[in-house]
């Protein structure tokens, strides 16, 4: 702690600090997905009706775990700030690597105004007063959570550490008040979900829930953009990463089983509440209360860990010459990218002030889904160019190439359900992709120093 | 309350946001920009981990 708070002096270097252990790894990507659970896997529900939420809850599940062993293994040997960014530039190349850094700065970015809007519109929908609009709430959460993360990642992560556990508990507290264990009593779900309406609109039904399925876990890979302030990468990244996964696994299978088994699959699917609403069912002012805090809590972390992680992605392409070297600044007492996070500052609350939060989601989860489907083409080069044994690596994963093969397939199914529900933005953001990377081919990439980007101690790959 | 609490979220809004920018202004005006754009990708990977197999 003490040396965050030394200021450097003139001629010194500065960089990020390594001051992270597996528990604020585990924080950042849980943090970031916990939201999830409170809001957004339900509209799958909508989609596809409460079997095929809990089929997307399984099936999206699988994506996720190959998501999390690949990233674990790509960022244990490219421990990098920056992430998918960095494992991109040594792994394919510079383009690839600027589109997969936009990637990452538009989900995080967008999931972080979706979340100040959700707690906004929460914080109103509890108040009950009319005039009172969200404005106010959206801003606090924004720049209170940009200066938290300007002021240090070390502290940034503790609060997120324990705001995500009290949001986490207040779904293990829910799940046990309701007697999981009886049918009848509280739930009902051999009544709610039977065979006439498990799946309503069949199994393209199931399809189209893959869209809102991302929910129950996007943003888990965000844990490597802490990889330059870890202690130890090559321990703390895959055993952070894996256990935020199976703790978002138990979660997403409690939440789906009492909300299903408490709400009709047409309700269900078209909530903004759907954990809170479960509280109120429960007829008890405590859990109804906790779980209005926790969706809170929920929503302040991910927002949190969004701002940490958007920031740093934007410092990466700063600190590479792929934009302006003048966002690579590290605060000298802080040690964080201020720059970035000051700079996004404004953007995320222009977005959160103007956009929808169905928008503001979609555009989240497209570039989520854009950056799996690079990380299972980048996985199999990485495996075909450094194969095990050339390079020490942190981690390996097991089964090659079936995660990989898995988790392409998966995306292919949830673009094809995106391109159900929101084809015009899918097309509009290829559109865009498309169009920056041409600025960055022909115009940008002349001002990077093509050796210095590549900052990896490794032979040669293999085949050239 | 609600009201109140609105008014009160503007204006801890209002202060971060001035203190961030006067932070910035003192930061900016304090150190040179070599300094503060002196990270390097990999430097600590380099020293602190050595690549070994």
């Amino acid at each position: 702690m003490t040396i965050a708070l030394e200021p450097a002096a003139q001629g010194d270097r500065v960089s990020l600090l390594r001051v992270l252990g597996p528990a604020h790894v585990w924080a950042l990507g849980v943090g970031i997905v916990l939201v999830g659970e409170f809001t957004g896997w339900n509209f799958s529900a909508d989609k596809g009706g409460a079997l095929a939420a809990l089929i997307v809850c399984w099936v999206v599940g699988l994506l996720y775990t190959s998501v999390a062993m690949i990233d674990s293994e790509v960022t244990s040997t490219v421990a990098a700030a920056g992430g998918q960014y960095a494992q991109a530039k040594h792994i394919v190349g510079p383009l690839m690597a600027f589109n997969v850094a936009l990637f990452l700065v538009f989900a995080y970015t967008m999931l972080e105004v979706s979340d100040a809007i959700l707690l906004g519109d929460t914080i109103v929908a509890k108040a009950g007063v009319e005039g009172l609009t969200h404005n106010s709430f959206i801003a606090a959460t924004i720049v209170v959570l940009a200066w938290l993360n300007y002021r240090g990642v070390l502290m940034t992560l503790n609060v997120n550490f324990v705001i995500t556990a009290v949001a986490y508990i207040s779904i293990v507290i829910l799940f046990f008040s309701v007697s999981p264990w009886t049918q009848g009593a509280v739930l009902k779900l051999n009544e709610l979900v039977t065979p006439g309406n498990a799946l309503p609109y069949g199994w393209i039904g199931v399809i189209a829930a893959f869209q809102f399925g991302i929910w129950y876990y996007l943003g888990i890979e965000g844990t490597t953009q802490a990889a330059e302030e870890v202690r130890s990468p090559a321990r703390s990244l895959p055993y952070g990463t894996m256990a935020g996964m199976i703790t978002l696994l138990i979660a997403a299978a409690m939440t789906w089983y009492v909300c299903a088994s408490m709400m009709p699959w047409e309700y269900l699917g078209i909530t903004y509440y759907p954990l809170w609403d479960a509280g109120k069912l429960t007829g008890s002012p405590l859990l109804e209360n906790l779980l209005f805090v926790a969706t809170l809590l929920a929503a302040l972390a991910s927002a949190n860990g969004c701002i940490n992680d958007a920031a740093r992605a934007w410092f990466s392409l700063g600190r590479d010459r792929y934009l302006p070297t003048w966002f690579s600044a590290v605060h000298p007492r802080y040690r964080t990218p201020y720059r970035s996070i000051l700079f996004l500052l404004p953007i995320a609350l222009a977005f959160a002030f103007i956009a929808d939060l169905n928008q503001a989601i979609t555009f989240s989860i497209l570039s989520g889904v854009l950056q799996y489907t690079f990380m299972s083409i980048n996985i199999m080069m990485f495996r075909r160019k450094w194969p095990l044994g050339s390079i020490r690596r942190g981690y390996t994963h097991p089964f090659h190439p079936i995660p990989a093969i898995v988790l392409f397939c998966l995306c292919v199914v949830t673009f094809f359900a995106i391109f159900l529900g929101f084809g015009s933005q899918l097309i509009a953001m290829v559109a865009f992709y498309f169009l920056i990377s041409l600025w960055f081919h022909f115009y940008r990439y002349k001002f990077v120093r093509r050796g210095d980007q590549f900052t990896m101690p490794w032979p040669k790959p293999q085949g050239y | 309350m609600w009201v109140a609490l609105s008014y009160a979220c503007w204006g801890i809004s209002i202060v971060l946001a001035l203190w961030m920018l006067y932070d910035w202004f003192k930061v900016d005006t304090t150190f040179s920009e070599e300094v503060l754009t002196s990270s390097r990708e990999g430097e600590l990977e380099a020293t602190s981990e050595k690549h070994r197999i």
